[in-house]
């Protein structure tokens, strides 16, 4: 709500400058978000009139005139404006004159004619964008007066950023009154008498829909003159309000939109067939708006119809055909209340958003429709002349909402703010709202007056008392709460567990969308299907994650065309896999997931440097399973996933249940995805990896452990981990450690095949093993190795 | 030879010795089964019995301080070659370590990690939800039905009309209190979306969000916890001011506002007392239980903390940008 602050402080006026008023009404909840000055800083410019005017001599374009600035010898000053004429009345930037951008008049020579001013336009001044030639002022306009006075320029635009709440402030009444309860002054509303008919033609008006709109007022004004033009006091009241002079009709409705906060709308009463009727729209019945398109409504949109047909959409936007026009001479104004609930929400199915739409969604005072009646109408007389006919009103009582009575107890008040605030001083707040208060032996009765129809409850009146009281009087205490501690599970590992081992490795926290790129996604992703932002940012954000890869590769893509490679991100977070049977159709997943790129470590001048590479990130996610303190219970398999590589890929299992992936990224890709190199990653359901065993401690042998090394030969297609595996399950006595140290292919070894080199450790917890046990159980190894496995002693 | 020039011969082949060999030569010439002063003590049996203690006691004597010279100079001589050892070794320490790379937490995960903490010690438990949510969650049990003007505010990333990506975390409050009845103290944080993408605006951001219920939760408690928040987050004095403000889920409601030495006000968090009607649909009798609620906008704050004045980089995670905050 933007507004001129001399027009609001005709109605009341605060021994406050701009800014402390601007402080004061955001501290009680209605927001100044900006203070403007209505026009740029300007000096010297006057009301003039042109009294000559005629050709210059050696320019076509060009005009002199001279000027009447209520001295005693005109001026002479060259024009270029097409429309500078003899008897026009404009501002005139005198010599020394300073114009916004600095611009500062003298006395010049133009083609050889001498000029001692400038006749002004509205963007030469700051006021507006239009170049339509110089400013037209009225025959009225005083010669000789400052130009800043006469349009009274010192002055500033008030933003308020309104609550929903506070649609009573969407005029400059409601503004007003809020001022004067902060401020403990009287408001001085402008008079606004009933204007008598001159006539008796009258429009029947039904309400079909008495729910929907339980008031419609309705007057026949004949005769106006459209031409009329709109005085300038109330073209600048309202374009310091954002809006812009149309004709003198639209001009008055949108002021008393602006001044009471009341929409109105007016027809041409020509045009009309029959009685108003206030109805719902039928099930697909069309209606043509203002700006040309057709809608197709539903029957929850309330139309304004006459006999034939709908229109105007009630309370939101007026209809084509029968709006006022050039040529229209009678109008039929109206003035009605709408049901908040039957306009919330209509307006943005249809892509709208009127002023009109605005308030009546937020709700307007339900006795505030004759007052803006005889306002307008006594305007249009003013401005357009005409006569005015009787007022018809429709209305149903049971239908329009009743004073609020709303009963605040002390103790309850007490009780939510914390503090006493003496009883009088409720019950004087609680009258400088305009409350009609009756204290009671538990607090106070209250009457609330219909333009604050956003009062319904208890807490609306605690609310109210704790702003005009205050909230910066309110003091702060400590709240105070039983002492009860948090259940906090050992068993359960928190994400920043996991996080923080791998940022202990060197991992960056990258927070990536969860909206990415549906090309990436389904280049990586082939098989799943994605949830999908039907209205997104842009659409390289529309598609949901199904994984955290594509944000990651992301993330190593942008940071490598800025010169950094070597790279390691990890992240947590939810992916999305569209699944009807989940609540919302979604199943979101916590998970956690991390890439490398570029070298395993920084260079260094003792060990060079390395790409990273699978094991690399493996041993990462070894690191991650180690917390669980089950690491023996994860499995890698070497498993094909369409994002990967195929030879270098492999599914993480716990037991028999899938748990991730991990994979070196397939190269492919890597080109399309804006990556520069080989790039890994992983990734794992947390919820598979957030338990922790608790440890159960065992006494520690005190005997000597024996280490037995074995290398042996076995195909290279048999998997190191199915060997380490399968030695672990023959259940080998006393076996503490098992460790593969070295893996060897080439000369020695036959083609094919390659060497594994693993240590045995076993130990006893109460003796010292015998040589034959030691000799037994490394016996039964190989004998296993042999028969499983085809594995040879290597030689 | 008497035994005193024996003593001196040997003290001067101990000093000459310059290797633990020469040294051992010296000792085996002197104390060995041969030596000299061994030899001297064999002469004993030549004395008559009176005499021999004294003399036995003079022999032991040198033997005793010859041995001594020589343990002297074997410790010399050992100390020698370990100093020589030592230096062979010395290395430049100067040299860079092995070290190995630290990332770091994200700066948004750094700020929510301090807030769970601050409030973690009052006993606000966190807790976490679905990021995909329904209107009901999102919207109608805090107190914004369909048409709500407060919906269009929301900029919201519809699916269908009943579920988007939600708007606040409030979600999970209403969660938490439709299977929890009071005491209640939670906060949520996480990320939230909103369609609306410019220089100060995300599509997706992260909020926290407090609840605290009980029998006798007021306003002046809610301004006691969260200055006492601001005051221990920024770790400075500041000044807070509370000003009215409206939101469907809380009444009175009010926005916060902080000002640092010579700053300007900055708007940090909204917050309020619960409305009635949001207790109500969860389940809660509002006569008997008072609550509040407040959200602040985790980005901001971090940018304020941190001095990040661009809030885009919060989600292009250049590891430059990053790294300053590990």
């Amino acid at each position: 709500m933007k507004f001129s602050e001399q027009w609001l402080r005709t109605w009341v006026n605060p021994a406050l400058d701009s800014v402390a008023l601007s402080e004061q009404l955001s501290m009680a909840g209605l927001e100044v978000d900006g203070i403007e000055p209505v026009a740029e800083v300007f000096s010297g410019v006057v009301v003039g009139e042109v009294v000559k005017c005629w050709q210059h001599p050696d320019a076509d374009k060009l005009q002199v005139t001279e000027v009447n600035l209520g001295t005693d010898e005109p001026v002479t000053i060259v024009c270029g404006a097409p429309n500078c004429r003899q008897g026009l009345k404009v501002a005139v930037a005198t010599v020394g004159a300073v114009l916004p951008g600095d611009f500062k008049i003298k006395k010049a020579k133009l083609r050889g004619q001498p000029s001692h001013g400038m006749l002004c336009s509205n963007s030469e001044l700051g006021l507006s964008d239009d170049h339509d030639g110089i400013i037209e002022l009225p025959a009225d306009a005083p010669v000789g007066t400052d130009y800043r006075d006469y349009l009274d320029l010192n002055d500033v635009i008030l933003d308020v950023d309104l609550t929903p709440n506070r649609a009573d402030c969407l005029g400059v009444r409601g503004i007003a009154r809020e001022v004067g309860v902060l401020n403990r002054l009287e408001v001085s509303e402008p008079e606004i008498n009933a204007v008598a008919a001159s006539h008796d033609e009258q429009r029947a008006v039904v309400l079909d829909a008495p729910a929907a709109c339980p008031r419609y007022l309705g007057r026949i004004v004949r005769n106006i003159n459209l031409n009329a033009d709109t005085p300038l006091w109330l073209q600048e009241r309202l374009r310091r309000s954002g809006i812009r002079s149309i004709d003198p009709v639209v001009d008055i409705t949108n002021y008393v939109l602006i001044e009471l906060g009341h929409p109105m709308h007016a027809f041409d009463n020509d045009k009309l067939q029959g009685a108003v009727h206030v109805r719902m729209a039928e099930a697909n019945e069309k209606l043509t708006l203002l700006d040309g398109t057709e809608v197709t409504l539903q029957n929850d949109v309330l139309v304004i119809a006459d006999e034939a047909k709908a229109l105007a959409m009630a309370g939101i936007f007026g209809g084509e055909g029968t709006g006022v026009t050039e040529s229209t001479s009678n109008v039929f104004l109206e003035s009605a209340f709408f049901d908040p609930d039957t306009i919330a929400g209509r307006a943005r199915r249809f892509g709208l958003h009127t002023d009109a739409s605005h308030r009546y969604e937020r709700g307007v005072d339900p006795e505030l429709q004759r007052t803006a009646m005889e306002r307008a109408t006594a305007l249009l007389l003013e401005i357009c002349g005409g006569e005015a006919g009787p007022i018809v009103e429709a209305k149903s009582d049971k239908h329009l909402p009743q004073a609020a009575q709303v009963t605040l107890r002390a103790e309850r008040l007490a009780r939510v703010l914390g503090i006493n605030i003496a009883a009088t001083e409720v019950t004087e707040i609680l009258q400088r709202l305009g409350f009609t208060v009756a204290i009671t032996d538990a607090g106070w009765d209250v009457t609330v007056p219909t333009f604050r129809f956003d009062i319904s409850i208890e807490e609306d009146l605690i609310e109210e008392v704790a702003r005009i009281y205050g909230y910066h009087r309110i003091e702060a205490a400590a709240p105070a709460a039983q002492l009860r501690m948090i259940p906090r599970q050992e068993a359960q590992l928190s994400a920043s567990t996991f996080k923080s081992t791998l940022i202990d490795r060197g991992y960056q926290e990258a927070i990536t969308y969860s909206f990415v790129d549906p090309k990436h996604q389904a280049m990586l992703f082939d098989e799943t299907a994605a949830l999908t932002l039907p209205f997104p940012i842009s659409l390289d954000m529309s598609s949901m994650r199904v994984s955290l890869w594509p944000g990651l590769i992301g993330a190593v893509a942008h940071n490598q065309k800025r010169q950094q490679q070597s790279l390691a991100f990890c992240e947590t977070g939810l992916r999305f896999l569209p699944d009807e049977k989940a609540e919302n159709g979604v199943v979101q997943q916590p998970m956690v997931a991390g890439i490398r790129a570029g070298k395993a470590h920084a260079e260094h001048w003792s060990d060079g440097e390395r790409a990273v590479d699978f094991y690399d990130i493996k041993g990462d996610v070894e690191a991650l399973l180690a917390l669980t303190g089950a690491a023996h219970e994860f499995r890698f398999v070497a498993d094909l996933h369409p994002s990967l590589h195929p030879g270098q890929s492999a599914a993480i299992f716990r037991g028999d249940k899938r748990v991730g992936y991990i994979g070196a990224v397939h190269p492919q890709f890597e080109k399309k995805l804006g990556l520069n190199g080989r790039t890994f990653v992983f990734e794992m359901e947390l919820a598979a990896i957030q338990q922790r065993y608790v440890p159960q401690a065992q006494p520690i042998s005190k005997y000597p452990s024996i280490r037995r090394d074995l290398a042996i030969v076995a195909k290279d297609t048999i998997a190191a981990g199915e060997i380490i595996a399968a030695i672990e399950n023959i259940g080998v006595n006393h076996l503490v450690g098992l460790n593969l140290f070295d893996v060897y292919q080439g000369a020695g070894v036959a083609d094919g095949h390659r060497s594994l080199a693993l240590s045995l450790t076993l130990q006893h917890p109460e003796r010292t093993l015998e040589d034959n046990e030691i000799n037994a159980a490394v016996a039964a190894v190989v004998e296993m190795l042999t028969s499983e496995f085809g594995a040879t002693l290597r030689e | 030879m008497a035994l005193s020039d024996i003593v001196a011969a040997a003290e001067a082949a101990v000093a000459t010795a310059t290797t633990p060999q020469e040294l051992d030569a010296v000792r085996v010439d002197y104390m060995g089964k041969k030596g000299q002063l061994t030899e001297q003590l064999k002469s004993l049996g030549k004395l008559s019995p009176e005499e021999r203690p004294a003399a036995g006691q003079a022999i032991n004597d040198a033997k005793q301080r010859v041995q001594e010279l020589i343990n002297a100079r074997n410790n010399e001589l050992k100390q020698a070659e370990l100093a020589q050892k030592l230096a062979a070794e010395r290395i430049d320490v100067s040299l860079p370590g092995r070290r190995a790379q630290v990332g770091g937490f994200h700066p948004v995960t750094k700020t929510i990690q301090r807030i769970e903490a601050f409030f973690g010690d009052l006993g606000f438990r966190t807790v976490e939800g679905p990021e995909v949510e329904d209107d009901f969650h999102n919207f109608d049990a805090l107190n914004i039905p369909a048409n709500h003007p407060a919906r269009a505010d929301h900029d919201t990333f519809y699916f269908t009309p009943t579920t988007m990506l939600r708007t606040q975390t409030s979600g999970v409050q209403i969660r938490t209190m439709q299977k929890e009845q009071p005491p209640l103290r939670i906060i949520s944080p996480g990320r939230v979306y909103r369609n609306d993408y410019d220089q100060t605006h995300t599509p997706m951001f992260h909020q926290v969000e407090g609840l605290m219920v009980d029998t006798d939760v007021s306003f002046t408690q809610l301004k006691g916890i969260l200055e006492d928040f601001l005051v221990n987050f920024f770790e400075e004095e500041l000044e807070v001011r509370f000003r009215p403000s409206y939101f469907p889920f809380t009444e009175p409601s009010a926005e916060v506002d902080v000002r640092r030495k010579d700053g300007k006000w900055l708007e940090v968090l909204g917050c309020g007392m619960v409305h009635p009607s949001v207790l109500q649909a969860v389940g809660i009798d509002s006569e008997k239980y008072t609550g509040f609620a407040f959200g602040m906008g985790v980005e901001r704050l971090t940018m304020l903390r941190y001095g990040v004045n661009d809030l885009r980089a919060f989600f292009e995670n250049d590891v430059r940008f990053l790294k300053q905050f590990n």
